[in-house]
């Protein structure tokens, strides 16, 4: 039999599970955000677009969506689109910074069955936290997490993007988590978004990655890792996860117009597949669109075929390497070989060595917002 | 497990898959692949009949395939996939 | 063309129970988690 994986990568017919960014509104604006998120979109989906995209789910069997944003509390319809996903037999798992996560949002929340829920945290303290998450964010979050401990919703998630600044906080986060009855995530920073901005600042060193596999490698049974870290597989024994890029193949985005792109961290005309509001819906897209079809061919090591690991990291990130300007059939920039520090040394504003750095395809982010903002803790 | 009467678990929703099916369990979360058409054949029988054996037996497995179908059966029944 | 080649037709069932008895794994589970791509 084909191993599993060669069967993946060679697509299904629906997903396994999907993102789903109900809008492009956040009341954050976090340093590395994935979607440039800030302003809502005026053609976000209304209420009546997304039960019909919940309702073609349900059709396909897709078994789990993971609604972001943004800050998806933001929809007004936030809690009659969940209520409609879980009464359909699709299990939600929803991510969010917890500003608006408040106790009678943590006893419906607690009530709902097949439904996670995800607290982003990027910091053991507001410290750390908020030099990326803005002022306040990060007792928004902790609040979040006491409001769900009190309504008794039993385990959720803290998702933490890992960055040099709060890698050596990930044995105390744990502790965090376990304190709660959480799971902790932890995931790589894409230079995706805003992220592309931040990213030269913010990704971990080589040193650190060794010091994240390790950190993996010894906690593997109980953190997760969305599958974020398989280049670094090159490092030794496997990660657990499926260690291949999902996009495209059993995941991908739907974006809050819309739109459907391989994955969350490629928001880019090069990887929109086409959008829900096209004859044939999600469903078409998913089956028929040129991009899935191409990311569903088997994939050449190009560059990397000379290096003996290419088996074990894939050649990394799609988005990491496109939105730092490397090609596509070549190695990760954060490739744990050094193979891709080299050439990101020519990329870059100005440089022209390797072309041109791709920016994201739109930017919701609000006006002078650049740098974290306060929290306001107005009701939406 | 030959003997035994088994049945997927009603929270647990099959999708057939080329390679065989996915499996998913709404209640613990846990994802499985069903990694032959011959495996979700039987798991589809097994409600229909009394034991394991009269199920292999029904979906046409040859008694050479057994350990390999009583062994997937039970890292089903593990994960809590199937159940008495 | 090489008289000895066999011709690669479908999987008959002939062959089926070899592949299986040598311990094939018939089940694998990955973590809803498990996928990259996702938030």
């Amino acid at each position: 039999m084909t191993p599993l994986v060669e069967q993946l990568k060679g697509g299904l017919d629906a997903p396994i599970c999907l993102t789903w960014e109900l809008t492009y509104a956040c009341n954050l604006s976090c340093v590395h955000c994935l979607s440039s998120s800030g302003r809502r979109d005026p053609r976000e989906l209304s209420t009546a677009e997304a039960i019909a995209v919940l309702d073609e789910l349900r059709r396909l069997q897709v078994f789990y969506i993971n609604i972001g944003g943004g800050e998806p509390m933001l929809r007004r319809d936030f809690f009659p689109l969940v209520d409609h996903a879980v009464a359909n037999g699709i299990g939600v798992k929803f991510s969010t910074n917890g500003t608006y996560l408040d106790a009678t949002a943590a006893r419906r929340l607690a009530a709902m069955d097949y439904l996670d829920v995800q607290i982003s945290l990027d910091g053991l303290d507001a410290r750390t936290n908020d030099a990326v998450r803005g002022a306040g964010s990060h007792a928004a979050a902790r609040r979040a997490m006491d409001h769900l401990a009190a309504a008794d919703f039993g385990p959720f998630k803290i998702s933490i993007v890992v960055t040099r600044h709060n890698v050596d906080q990930l044995d105390d986060l744990k502790a965090l988590a376990d304190g709660y009855g959480a799971q902790l995530r932890v995931t790589r920073l894409r230079p995706s978004g805003r992220g592309a901005d931040s990213w030269s600042e913010l990704h971990p060193t080589n040193e650190q990655q060794r010091q994240i596999y390790g950190w993996l490698l010894d906690h593997g049974d109980s953190v997760l890792t969305g599958d974020s870290f398989f280049h670094l597989n090159a490092l030794g024994e496997p990660l657990p996860g499926l260690n291949m890029c999902g996009a495209g193949r059993v995941v991908c985005l739907i974006d809050p117009i819309g739109d459907v792109y391989a994955c969350p961290f490629v928001i880019h005309d090069q990887f929109r597949a086409g959008s829900v509001r096209d004859a044939g819906g999600f469903t078409a897209v998913w089956r028929d669109s040129d991009l899935f079809h191409d990311l569903r061919q088997p994939q050449s090591a190009g560059a990397c075929a000379s290096c003996g690991s290419w088996d074990a990291c894939q050649g990394g990130c799609m988005a990491a390497k496109f939105f730092t300007g490397l090609p596509l059939d070549g190695p990760d920039p954060e490739c744990v070989k050094g193979h891709g520090e080299g050439l990101l040394v020519g990329v870059g504003r100005g440089a022209d060595r390797l072309g041109t750095v791709p920016r994201p395809a739109m930017d919701h982010s609000r006006p002078g917002a650049a740098v974290p903002q306060p929290v306001l803790f107005t009701r939406r | 497990m030959l003997d035994r009467r088994l049945a997927l678990h009603p929270q647990v929703a099959l999708r057939r898959e080329p390679f065989g099916a996915l499996a998913y369990h709404y209640g613990n979360r846990k994802l499985i692949f069903l990694k032959h058409p011959d495996l979700v054949r039987v798991v589809e029988a097994l409600p229909e009949h009394d034991t394991v054996a009269d199920a292999l037996e029904a979906t046409g497995i040859a008694e050479s395939r057994w350990p390999s179908f009583v062994a997937g059966l039970e890292s089903l029944e593990r994960a809590g996939m199937v159940t008495a | 063309m090489d008289a000895n080649v066999i011709d690669a037709g479908p999987e008959s069932s002939a062959d089926e129970p070899d592949e299986l008895v040598e311990e094939e794994l018939l089940v694998e589970e990955i973590s809803i988690d498990g996928m990259c791509g996702v938030y």
